[in-house]
């Protein structure tokens, strides 16, 4: 059996799109600096959160400065486990070629075993 | 246990703030430590040393000064969050050149890395948003 929180140490779960709130911003920032501390960081796109994942995005119409630029960065920051909710992408007409970056796409029961898998779980 | 709480809702917008306020106060009353409130995102709103709501409602600014009085509970606001929402200690006033102060001890303007350590060092860390 897999040992409990043996996936990484921190989870962030990203449930919203990149323009119309902070909180994709905000998590993403709370998962650049988990890592530049050295914790092992996993990020699970959920629900509309999948949308930040969109290849070609342009920045905010506000003056925001999106985050797709962001997320190029994450490799640097030693961020590699990309998570999706399958039925998010589904449910939004979209698949994994629409998508920026290299994803591993989860059933309902894989994402139970991902949030077992974390010590410490946030969501954005 | 240790325990620590992750805020992010805004006070008198939603209910996160007042059951955030109400866990921590029985997190104490059952003997438990509670070391410290972070606030993020809106949560930060909750240090703005000058909110007035009405007399009879609930004061959750003063309500989080004297819980960490009482019992030692340390109040940390994202920096980052709280400058871009006006939110500033007699410190950033100055840096921005800010003719006043919004944020005020025992609250302290800190960085996510204090987040990231009390999800680290405390056995649970409870989050609390919209």
């Amino acid at each position: 059996m897999q040992e409990p929180h043996d996936d990484g140490d921190l989870l962030v779960i990203l449930r919203h799109g990149p323009h119309g709130s902070s909180w994709l911003k905000e998590g993403l920032d709370a998962a650049l600096v988990a890592a530049a501390f050295g914790r092992r960081v996993s990020l699970l796109f959920m629900g509309e959160g999948v949308t930040a994942l969109i290849a070609d995005q342009q920045v905010g119409a506000l003056g925001q400065k999106g985050t797709a630029a962001t997320l190029e960065m994450l490799e640097m920051y030693d961020i590699e486990t990309l998570l999706v909710e399958a039925q998010g992408l589904s449910r939004l007409g979209l698949s994994r070629d629409d998508l920026m970056l290299e994803v591993e796409c989860l059933s309902p029961v894989a994402l139970a075993r991902v949030l077992s898998g974390h010590r410490l779980v946030l969501t954005f | 246990m240790r325990y620590a709480i992750l805020l992010m809702g805004a006070p008198y917008s939603d209910q996160a703030s007042h059951s955030a306020l109400r866990f921590a106060r029985a997190l104490v009353a059952r003997g438990h430590r509670l070391e410290a409130v972070f606030f993020y995102h809106d949560g930060v709103h909750n240090a703005a040393r000058l909110a007035a709501p009405p007399q009879d409602e609930p004061h959750l600014v003063d309500a989080w000064a004297s819980l960490s009085s009482k019992h030692q509970v340390a109040l940390q606001v994202c920096i980052a969050a709280a400058l871009r929402r006006g939110l500033l200690d007699e410190r950033e006033a100055a840096r921005h050149g800010k003719d006043g102060v919004s944020v005020k001890a025992p609250f302290e303007l800190t960085g996510l890395g204090q987040l990231v350590d009390l999800g680290t060092h405390c056995d649970r860390l409870v989050t609390f948003g919209p």
